[in-house]
């Protein structure tokens, strides 16, 4: 009467986590628990690199004409800090919780392609080393923005290899990421325990599989782009050289094709976690489950068709502008629908101030912030005044930092004694919560203002106007705050794993399959999938007599 | 169908990394399409290409599609040396049509038309290149299962190796279909 999934044996089997071999059980694991484990440990290793490179950012812009930095080194290091957080943090990160998470979520002993798994995580690891490896090359790291705009980004204007290094670097990554989402669709469709229906997913395991849609349509995109810049750069082909009647502009399309929908890949999973963490310490089932997914699919479709916001700018013309400008503001709806059900499912709820929940509640906020000052720049003539100031660096951190990132520390403190079986530290997470929420916003929200008074980003240095040196100081003493945060975390982090408190099966009380099991979990995940007969499984188990399957209030909707 | 092919995990990755191949060539297609509407000047050496000749040899990877299937269907009815035949079929009409484009390549480099010469050049050897690529991946594929089949593989009557790699194989047919209209036909115009 076992409940375990027909998964197929491999073959060769699984290297086993408590093998003696070491580091080698890790290098050549196809478990999904521990390529998940070294996704989240790659991607918190250049977190540090790319913080360090904004500390040096903000050093630099810490007073008016200093000379920290020379403007060539400044380029190449905003260059790499925007390259690295989205492409070596944010996105692997999210895949990272998704391969770890999604399994036990529906009940799997592994991922659909084990080895494909491993693949993903190794090409990503090799594409951030290629990289970085630009900064040995002569000339150094590229230096053409995370955006790499044409023609700056051909041979003419960028004579170094760093540009190529960088488009080699993304293909990597990208490829790793598409093997990524082929992975997690499959995994979500063939491999769901008995009982455990689509209608029952829970709201992460559905936005890491809509992300993952997401990612094996829009990456192509980019490599397509990529492809067509290293034919311009290595072969002298004239895709996007205007002196040879290619297109600049063609760049931007692609880049941008690639690039929102890219927004939405670095925040739908941290909808997910969000979704989970605020239902289970507000006791509560998630409010209006069908919202939340609907409203997913919502974004993910919309967000292929809203390119051009990026580039009110360029001159397409009042018709396209109009076109992008209103679909762009259509994609609020499907986002303020998510604020309302993370709201709805908090309100009334016995609510426990646990680090998680903090972060998660904190994230409700700021992300709001940055959503508002997003949806601006749709009207167009608002993007025409702030494009290209310090407001597009406030919003989009609000966005990814204020955003995504609060929602991988809410993440992590939920999770961490799933795969390390002990708890992180609350007393050092609060710390670590108020540091970051207090040198965030210090940080972030003056660059609202900077723009709006005029200052240009993208800059290494700026003359001493009145309220710019300032402003920027308060800035950077906001980052250095932000910084201590991240240190406390990091130690968080270390000394829990050593000396933390143990965890047990499930520290939170929560109500999705992974609890179910020991944490962390063995090889094979489950002894025993526990019957699915709702969305919250370890509820109805523990509570025979009151099932959500009987609570109309709960029942699926 | 929708059904079995949500239970068949190799199938439906395959679906999937096509899903994900064809954007990528949807992509090339449109910065071609685009370029061409907004550059059209820059687009006469397309005169150098030879509509007739490539729709000959088009024909043989068209025909390869077929024998794919063929072969295909012969592993399922279990006719052991009818599937070894259809594939080295396969095989034989991929190359037929891969010498042709080489054939082609050829004739432009000897007019001196080549990646870096004007957005023709360019576009066309970036899209002709990246189909070529797949096409040498499929044949590569191909040769494998071929090789595996003569060892004595594949009598089970089922592979999945087998129907992923013959999906590929259509859908590199299909983006030629789609090139030799942009390309070439639109030559003609
Ligand atoms: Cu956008």
């Amino acid at each position: 009467m076992s409940e375990i999934p027909l998964v197929p044996e491999n073959h060769v089997p699984l290297p086993n986590v408590s093998s003696s071999n070491g580091l080698l059980a890790w290098v050549a694991s196809v478990d999904h628990k521990q390529i998940g484990i070294m996704y989240l440990l790659t991607t918190l290793l250049f977190f540090l690199v790319g913080g360090i490179e904004a500390l040096l950012m903000r050093i630099q812009l810490a007073q008016p004409r200093f000379s920290f930095l020379s403007p060539e080194a400044y380029n190449q290091i905003f260059s790499m800090h925007g390259t690295t957080m989205i492409f070596l943090v944010v996105m692997p990160m999210l895949i990272g919780f998704s391969t770890y998470i999604v399994p036990l979520h529906i009940g799997a002993r592994d991922m659909a392609f084990p080895r494909l798994n491993a693949f993903s995580f190794w090409v990503l690891l090799f594409g951030g080393l290629l990289l970085y490896f630009s900064f040995l090359a002569p000339g150094g790291a590229p230096a053409v923005g995370w955006f790499a705009y044409a023609p700056l980004n051909e041979r003419p204007f960028s004579s170094n290899l760093g540009v190529d290094y960088w488009a080699l670097g993304l293909l990597c990554t990208g490829t790793g990421s598409i093997a990524a989402g082929i992975n997690i669709i499959v995994t979500v469709l063939t491999l769901r325990a008995p009982g455990m229906t689509m209608r029952r997913l829970p709201v992460f395991t559905w936005m890491s599989f809509i992300n993952a849609f997401l990612i094996i349509f829009a990456i192509p995109i980019l490599n397509a782009a990529l492809a067509a810049l290293l034919i311009d750069r290595q072969l002298g082909g004239v895709f996007f050289k205007p002196s040879e009647s290619g297109s600049a502009l063609l760049w931007q399309h692609l880049f941008w094709g690639f690039g929102h929908p890219e927004v939405y890949i670095m925040v739908l999973p941290a909808f997910g976690a969000i979704s989970e963490v605020i239902s289970v310490f507000s006791r509560k089932p998630v409010f209006g489950y069908a919202f939340l997914v609907g409203s997913g699919f919502g974004i993910a479709l919309l967000s292929f068709a809203v390119w051009a916001h990026h580039m009110f700018a360029v001159g397409l013309g009042d018709p396209l502008n109009l076109v992008f400008g209103g679909a762009s503001m259509l994609i609020a709806l499907p986002t303020g629908i998510k604020v309302f059900n993370w709201i709805g499912t908090a309100w009334g709820g016995s609510i426990r101030f646990s680090t998680a929940m903090l972060f998660a509640l904190t994230f409700i906020i700021e992300f709001t912030i940055g959503g508002i000052s997003g949806v601006a720049f749709a009207v167009f003539p608002i993007d025409w005044q702030l494009t290209d100031s310090y407001f597009v660096v406030a919003h989009m951190h609000y966005v990814l930092f204020g955003g995504t990132m609060f929602a991988v520390f809410a993440a992590i403190f939920y999770w961490f004694p799933k795969m390390s079986g002990r708890r992180l530290s609350e007393r050092l997470g609060k710390w670590h919560f108020w540091l970051t929420v207090i040198g965030f916003n210090t940080t972030f929200f003056i660059q609202h203002i900077l723009g709006i008074i005029g200052m240009p980003r993208r800059v290494y240095t700026y003359p001493d106007l009145p309220g710019w040196g300032w402003m920027n100081l308060v800035s950077s003493i906001g980052a250095g705050i932000l910084g201590l945060g991240v240190l406390v975390f990091c130690w968080n982090v270390v000394y829990s794993f050593k000396r933390g408190q143990p965890a047990g099966d499930n520290p939170w009380d929560a109500w999705t399959l992974e609890w179910a099991t020991t944490s962390p979990p063995p090889p094979h995940n489950f002894a025993q999938v526990p019957p699915v007969r709702g969305r919250r499984p370890l509820w109805d188990l523990h509570h025979p007599d009151n099932t959500d399957a009987q609570n109309p209030k709960v029942s699926e909707d | 169908m929708l059904k079995t092919l949500l239970k068949e995990k190799h199938t439906l990755g395959m679906v999937l990394f096509i899903g994900s191949e064809a954007v990528f060539f949807l992509m090339l297609v449109l910065a071609y399409v685009y370029l061409r509407a907004f550059e059209p000047a820059s687009f006469t050496a397309a005169s150098a290409l030879k509509p007739l000749q490539t729709g000959i040899f088009s024909l043989f990877l068209f025909a390869s599609s077929g024998t794919v299937w063929l072969a295909h269907r012969s592993l399922s009815q279990k006719r052991h040396t009818a599937l070894c035949l259809w594939l080295a079929a396969t095989i034989g009409l991929g190359a037929i049509f891969l010498i042709g484009q080489g054939l082609e390549w050829r004739d432009l480099l000897r007019q001196n038309i080549d990646v870096s010469q004007h957005l023709f050049g360019t576009t066309f050897f970036t899209l002709t290149g990246f189909h070529g690529l797949h096409v040498i991946i499929g044949l590569l594929l191909l040769l494998i299962t071929l090789v595996l089949a003569l060892l004595g593989d594949f009598k089970s009557g089922h592979s999945t190796a087998m129907e992923t790699i013959s999906l590929y194989w259509h859908f590199v047919d299909v983006v030629w279909v789609v090139i030799f209209c942009v390309m070439y036909l639109w030559t003609l115009l």
